[in-house]
């Protein structure tokens, strides 16, 4: 037994001497990585091709020895092919994806002055100003959500406070439907548009926007042929910080949308904890991955080819 | 006149962004159970809540799942980010800047799902992690925040001068003693920094929790998530008030930390 000790402990440090500390440092975060991110997602990709069936684990596997040296290997696509089929997986991908754009766009129409603002005002108060931005994201995500459930419930503050000054005699439907999911995901996502847009309007240099102005040009061409190009690289990084996380996005469609916003994020959630079926909630999560990979790998292709035709 | 107008802007920003928070802070000092009726200051929201087994309970685990995954996530995430910045080109650096920074992207839903999916067959193979519900989440917090931890060390390492390592690498000393006395120091303020976020976002995390808690490990966003599909009750307008409060005073110090810092 010592002897083998003795050789493992010899073996080890050679090991060690061999890959040197530098590999050493690279092996910790990078051994990480592989087993609990690009593992899972193998796994993943694995089980969505399975089939399902009532068993611990919930699936079957794709290698089988038939008899001595017969392996064989099922693949199943059904997963894929019910997502095309079923009129509810569609429509879901269709909601995420209106939801994430409409509130994108609300995003960037809100974001956009309040960045211009902070970036033209006084450099003084624009750290405090940033700050305030980025504290409600501190603060708990839950708690925002519940901030709006409090203020669009039924019985909630604005319901009340209509209610009681006799605007409306009964109460609105604010909660529960797409624009209360819009809304919270605008609310929650804001500090994401904020930031890349104030980077990109606070390197304008304010002379050129003046330039437009003794040129004759209204406030509006000032704005559309100077402000906007200039910032436009925050305007592509700012909507893709908000329209991909918004689109696998689960608390807020299934807080505030309810069930009748049917979102990929929930889908998933629902296929996994309510049907049991682990097959086909992989296969969601696959293409909802290729919805979120797109628009990235898109950004990206625009920035090459940019970089190149500046060349 | 230009003046005014982006000063409105500004207040009706800050208002979306404020109004909602300040409702449930002073709706927490509400007597009465229904939420939006006003009857009188009270405090016995806070006192029930203090006073609440489970959510005491859930706490305990938040916090220690939080601290220990926060951690764990700035040493690995600093080793990261001296990787991505100092080392020259090596085969799969790109995939393994990708892999690292890919988690930020990742819908939560996917990655609670597919992290439970490796857990499930770590359990039939050794046995374990799926007995220990903390140890699961933990791992996922740290896979989740070490990304983000990264990202925040990488930029400050890519602002500071090479040039002072390598005078004191010149000198003589070790590229520990260099790390130590010299990187270290300057990225300080960027690690107290990766570790706050780590801390809030595993803090805050509920679907990824909800995927891989076991039995006896539910975290305090589990309970007020489930708390939230029944509506609105003056006990979470109380927790979410201490949470705020908290949360923003270790903002606003680590800000000023860093802030005299730079100075």
């Amino acid at each position: 037994m010592g002897k083998i000790k003795e050789k493992v402990i010899s073996l080890i440090s050679e090991v060690i001497g061999k890959i040197g500390g530098r590999n050493l440092l690279l092996m910790f975060p990078g051994l990480w990585i592989i087993l609990f991110f690009i593992c899972p997602c193998l796994i993943l990709v694995k089980i969505s091709f399975s089939e399902s069936v009532i068993a611990s684990p919930p699936y079957t596997s794709l290698l089988d020895w038939i008899s001595g040296n017969v392996l064989q290997i099922r693949i199943n696509i059904g997963n894929y092919l019910a997502l095309f089929k079923d009129e509810m997986y569609i429509r879901g991908f269709v909601n995420s994806v209106l939801i994430a754009g409409t509130s994108t766009v609300c995003c960037l129409l809100i974001g956009f002055p309040m960045a211009y603002a902070i970036a033209r005002s006084s450099a003084r108060f624009r750290g405090i100003l940033l700050m305030l931005v980025v504290l409600p994201f501190w603060t708990s995500f839950l708690i925002r959500v519940y901030a709006w459930i409090m203020l669009l419930s039924q019985a909630g503050l604005i319901n009340t406070l209509l209610l009681k000054l006799h605007v409306i005699d009964a109460p609105l439907p604010l909660m529960h439907n797409s624009f209360a999911a819009c809304l919270g995901i605008i609310y929650a996502y804001l500090p994401f548009m904020i930031f890349p847009l104030y980077s990109a309007i606070e390197k304008i240099d304010y002379s050129l926007i003046e330039a437009a102005y003794d040129l004759g040009g209204s406030p509006l061409t000032a704005f559309f042929s100077v402000v906007m190009p200039l910032s436009a690289p925050g305007i592509y990084a700012g909507s893709a910080l908000v329209f991909v996380p918004a689109l696998g996005e689960f608390v807020i469609p299934e807080l505030l949308g309810g069930a009748g916003t049917l979102t990929v994020g929930r889908l998933v959630w629902n296929e996994f904890f309510g049907n049991m079926s682990w097959p086909a909630a992989a296969a969601l999560s696959m293409v909802l991955l290729m919805f979120v990979v797109l628009p990235i790998v898109l950004t990206q292709r625009r920035r090459e080819i940019k970089l190149l035709s500046r060349d | 006149m230009r003046f005014r107008r982006t000063n409105l802007i500004l207040c009706l920003g800050y208002m979306f962004l404020y109004l909602p928070l300040i409702c449930v802070v002073v709706y927490s000092f509400n007597e009465s159970r229904l939420v939006v009726s006003w009857t009188g200051f009270s405090l016995k929201w806070y006192k029930a809540l203090l006073s609440d087994p489970i959510i005491l309970r859930a706490t305990v685990t938040s916090i220690k799942v939080a601290v220990l995954s926060a951690t764990v996530s700035v040493v690995l995430g600093t080793l990261a980010a001296i990787i991505i910045t100092r080392f020259k080109i090596f085969r799969g650096k790109t995939l393994f800047v990708g892999a690292i920074t890919a988690p930020l992207v990742m819908p939560e839903v996917v990655m609670g799902l597919s992290l439970l999916m490796l857990f499930v067959g770590m359990e039939k193979i050794f046995g374990w992690p799926l007995g220990n519900g903390t140890a699961t989440v933990t791992i996922a917090h740290i896979t989740l925040t070490l990304s983000y931890v990264t990202m925040i060390v990488q930029a400050r390492l890519q602002d500071t001068d090479m040039a002072i390592e390598e005078a004191a690498l010149d000198l003589g000393a070790s590229p520990i003693t260099v790390f130590f006395l010299i990187t270290l120091p300057i990225i300080s303020p960027a690690i107290i920094t990766g570790w706050l976020l780590a801390f809030a976002l595993s803090l805050d995390d509920v679907v990824i929790a909800s995927f891989v808690a076991g039995p006896g490990a539910t975290t305090l966003p589990m309970i007020v998530f489930s708390g939230l599909r029944f509506g609105i009750s003056p006990e979470i307008n109380a927790l979410a008030t201490i949470l705020m409060t908290v949360l923003s005073i270790g903002v606003v110090i680590s800000a000023v930390l860093i802030y005299k810092k730079k100075i």
